[in-house]
């Protein structure tokens, strides 16, 4: 470690101002950073600080989804066998998976950074960490079988667009993990919806077991296959085809502790979520035109990605909506509209990043609202308080 | 009538080095120092100068923003030197004490039988003045201003901060000779708020012409500006007054004894003070005297004040005009190696993302690292878990950083000071400077108000 610390010391005059390599500042400080807590010390304001910083948060976050990560992976592989009637042991599936996924999560870090570590250059900011959750997330919401190329393009517009053009991290309006799933959706649909891009090798049909359908939960339902649906326990545990790691409830549940028991992630946007998906479930319930109308409403938070985008993607502080009351408004609105676009309109098989996205956009209006009701509260207060 | 307060939001963080109630009487320190930055908003004129003899009470200097507002000599001697800083300001007026202490007469009174008028000149002439604290902003009132009512706050929560009850034992009759003074000065109430969680001591049950406000509840339900929000809340119009208990000692003893006795006891705190005591002194004493062989090894923060909102001072500074307490903890200047990943056993957070929340009942030695770089506004809602006001304060700071004025002020900005939001800047993740962002949106308001 000293050593280590010593060999930074001597090369960091090279990246400072005036040194050799002093365009590259950022970068060299993002290692030394990540190596190091800097010696800096408070010099105005609180003496003392809490030993929480941003890169403590992202790691959390980033930890909270390696559930889901791993239960993908062995899915990934599970899903394969299944589809061309392959007898293979525990750790034989997972590899498959691993190896089927581990590029995914290359691609998005190594182009999603280089963009980041550009940006941060050129405005001489510091690289931002906020990266390390969206390079992950951004895996585990595509199809398995999505080409690389495409995650590359779509992250690398995601972080542009979707950050960089509103100024960074912290200023974005639109998750970006999202935005680059939004991208893939709407420039390639062929490979983001349908049925047979969720099972990693049908995609060309070769070998398969015959009459195997590739279809997630929500295809069967929309399609009016209600007993087609898989068994609600699978669909909890996750040994469905679907979304890298958006399949296994109980994976997501168990990020969704972590996050709640650390307080990173913001309980009150989960809760209200489900609670909005429910409310819409029943609401669907009462009419119950149709058979998948009439799904449980319970059902609905385990199927899809419903579950995975309440947990990690919803309450992504940023995007969200900022005061604590807007937060449940925020949160049930999206459970609300991701089942109801979900249900009832036949274009999108899911409608859970629509629902995100769209109450991105909306959750500053929320907070203005309730800022302003906070504001006439307290002059109420004190213009009651004023008695003399 | 008295009310009943339980605050839930806040934040107690547990540090080492409380101070044991054991009250020692040191010698006297040789210097002693009045610091115009202890005070926000005013201008001081010199009246005297290097070498002139002074008593305690004599004028120092004066506000030239108002004129009457003097700031008097803690002790009788002579003046060693003004030190000035940058564009020649003054940045402190030291004192060497002389062998016995004189002091300017001011004439003993029942301040019940005198008028207000009477009052705020004597308040005026002796330096008391300066002892009261305006909202909004908390600067030093206008002379011929009056509040709708004054607050005192007659416990701290912040960290390791003195107990009052017993700071304030046996002295009674000073209490409330400075309450009756405050009693003159106010058509209004006089809240004398305590804390609701242990038994009130007899020196507060004894006090009359008050009203009595229990308050319980973490950091910073101790803090006049989460009190008045709570009793008596301030927005553009109005004006509440608020002081500290032992300074209250200081209004009563002028009237009680005609003189003025700046004496204070001090809590002497920090993980890094061999034997945290308290420690009977006078305002502006140099803490050489209570610091000799006292403390840990060199590489220290010595701090006027609390960890919180206290000053930084040299290791043979002053304490400040209004802190009771001095802290001396670790200084920070030190790499961790990867501090991501570390479990962190030994690091307190406001958040459980350390295995520390395995031992709540552990007290830390905290020192003074940032603990990570300062980022853009990342998380919300962490200010609001620590702030018992109806204030959305992670929204008013961002207001203050875009300089929107009227944001600012129907955010709250009336109803807060830096002490009250420096909980916020302990537990931001994004290391953001709170509270000189908050006195630079004071400032701003203050400009556009006047």
């Amino acid at each position: 470690m000293k050593l280590l610390r010593e060999k930074l010391d001597k090369i960091k005059p090279h990246f400072q101002k005036g040194g050799r390599f002093e365009k590259l500042h950022s970068t060299f400080d993002a290692f030394e950073t990540f190596l190091f807590v800097p010696d800096r010390v408070t010099d105005r304001g609180a003496h003392i600080r809490d030993a929480i910083d941003m890169k403590r948060t992202m790691i959390i976050v980033v930890v909270a989804m390696i559930p889901t990560l791993l239960f993908g992976m062995w899915n990934v592989g599970y899903q394969h066998n299944i589809a061309f009637g392959i007898d293979a042991g525990f750790w034989e599936t997972f590899w498959y998976g691993f190896l089927e996924v581990l590029p995914i999560i290359i691609v998005s870090y190594v182009s999603g950074l280089a963009v980041e570590f550009a940006f941060a250059q050129i405005r001489g900011h510091e690289v931002n960490e906020g990266f390390l959750v969206t390079g992950m997330l951004i895996p585990l919401i595509v199809p398995v079988d999505v080409p690389l190329w495409m995650v590359s393009v779509a992250t690398i517009f995601a972080v542009i667009i979707g950050k960089e053009a509103f100024g960074g991290t912290g200023m974005n309006i639109l998750n970006p993990a999202l935005t680059a799933r939004a991208f893939l959706f709407f420039a390639y649909p062929i490979y983001m919806s349908g049925d047979d891009v969720w099972i990693s090798g049908i995609m060309n049909g070769e070998g398969m077991v015959d009459g195997f359908s590739g279809a997630t939960p929500l295809a069967h339902a929309a399609q009016g296959n209600i007993e087609s649906v898989p068994s609600a326990m699978e669909m909890f545990i996750g040994t469905i085809p679907g979304s890298i790691g958006e399949t296994s409830t109980i994976a997501i549940l168990l990020g969704a502790a972590l996050l709640w028991f650390t307080g990173i992630g913001s309980v009150r946007i989960m809760a209200s979520v489900f609670a909005g998906g429910l409310v819409m479930g029943l609401i669907l319930n009462a009419f119950a035109a149709n058979p998948f109308m009439e799904i449980p409403a319970w059902e609905h938070l385990i199927m899809g990605g419903f579950a995975f985008g309440a947990v990690y993607m919803a309450t992504d502080p940023v995007t969200a909506s900022q005061t604590n009351r807007g937060k449940y408004i925020y949160g049930f609105l999206i459970g609300l509209l991701a089942i109801l676009i979900r249900v009832l309109n036949p274009a999108f098989p899911e409608g859970m990043m629509l629902a995100i996205l769209f109450m991105n956009v909306f959750a500053p209006l929320i907070d203005y609202n309730v800022m302003q009701a906070n504001i006439r509260r307290r002059i109420k207060r004190a213009s009651e308080g004023s008695d003399n | 009538m008295s009310k009943v307060i339980k605050l839930k939001k806040g934040l107690d963080i547990p540090l080492k080095g409380k101070a044991e109630r054991i009250l020692i009487k040191p010698d006297m320190p040789e210097l002693f120092a009045v610091k115009p930055s202890d005070f926000h908003g005013i201008r001081p004129k010199m009246l005297v100068h290097p070498d002139d003899p002074v008593k305690a009470g004599t004028p120092l200097f004066f506000d030239k923003y108002n004129p009457d507002v003097y700031f008097t000599s803690p002790v009788s001697g002579k003046i060693v030197e003004v030190n000035r800083g940058a564009r020649r300001k003054i940045l402190e007026v030291i004192i060497k004490k002389g062998d016995t202490m004189i002091y300017e007469e001011f004439g003993k009174a029942d301040p019940l039988s005198l008028s207000s008028e009477e009052i705020v000149s004597r308040l005026l002439k002796s330096g008391l003045w300066p002892l009261l604290k305006q909202r909004p902003f908390g600067l030093i009132p206008k002379p011929e201003q009056r509040p709708r009512s004054v607050f005192i706050s007659g416990f701290d929560t912040a960290p390791l901060a003195p107990d009052y009850d017993f700071v304030m034992k046996d002295s009674g009759d000073e209490f409330q000779a400075g309450i009756n003074v405050l009693r003159q000065l106010t058509e209004g109430k006089v809240h004398l708020n305590v804390c609701g969680d242990y038994p009130l001591s007899s020196v507060y049950e004894n006090a009359t012409g008050v009203q009595l406000n229990y308050f319980s509840g973490p950091h910073p339900a101790g803090n006049p500006g989460v009190q008045i929000h709570h009793l008596d809340p301030i927005h553009k119009k109005g004006k509440v007054w608020h002081i500290a208990p032992q300074d209250v000692l200081i209004l009563g003893r002028l009237f009680l004894n005609g003189v003025v006795d700046f004496s204070r006891t001090v809590a002497l705190t920090g993980s890094e003070v061999l034997k945290p005591r308290y420690y009977k002194t006078v305002m502006g004493a140099s803490v050489n005297t209570i610091l000799k062989d006292n403390v840990k090894k060199a590489g220290l923060r010595y701090i006027s004040g609390n960890v919180l909102s206290g000053k930084k001072i040299p290791s043979d500074g002053f304490i400040g005009f209004f802190d009771s307490q001095v802290t001396v903890i670790p200084e920070g200047n030190y790499h961790r190696f990867m501090g991501w990943a570390d479990p962190g056993l030994d690091r307190f957070s406001a958040s459980r993302a350390f295995f520390s929340w395995l031992m709540p009942s552990r007290k830390y030695v905290h020192d003074t690292n940032y603990n990570g770089g300062p980022r853009a506004y990342v998380m919300t809602g962490e200010y609001e878990k620590v702030l018992p006001m109806d204030i959305i304060a992670q929204q008013l700071i961002k207001a203050i950083i875009v300089e929107d004025i009227d944001k600012m002020e129907n955010l709250g900005i009336y109803e807060v000071i830096e002490e009250d939001l420096a909980l916020c800047e302990y537990v931001c993740t994004s290391k953001t400077e709170v509270q000189s962002i908050l006195r630079s949106g004071i400032e701003m308001m203050i400009k556009e108000t006047s």
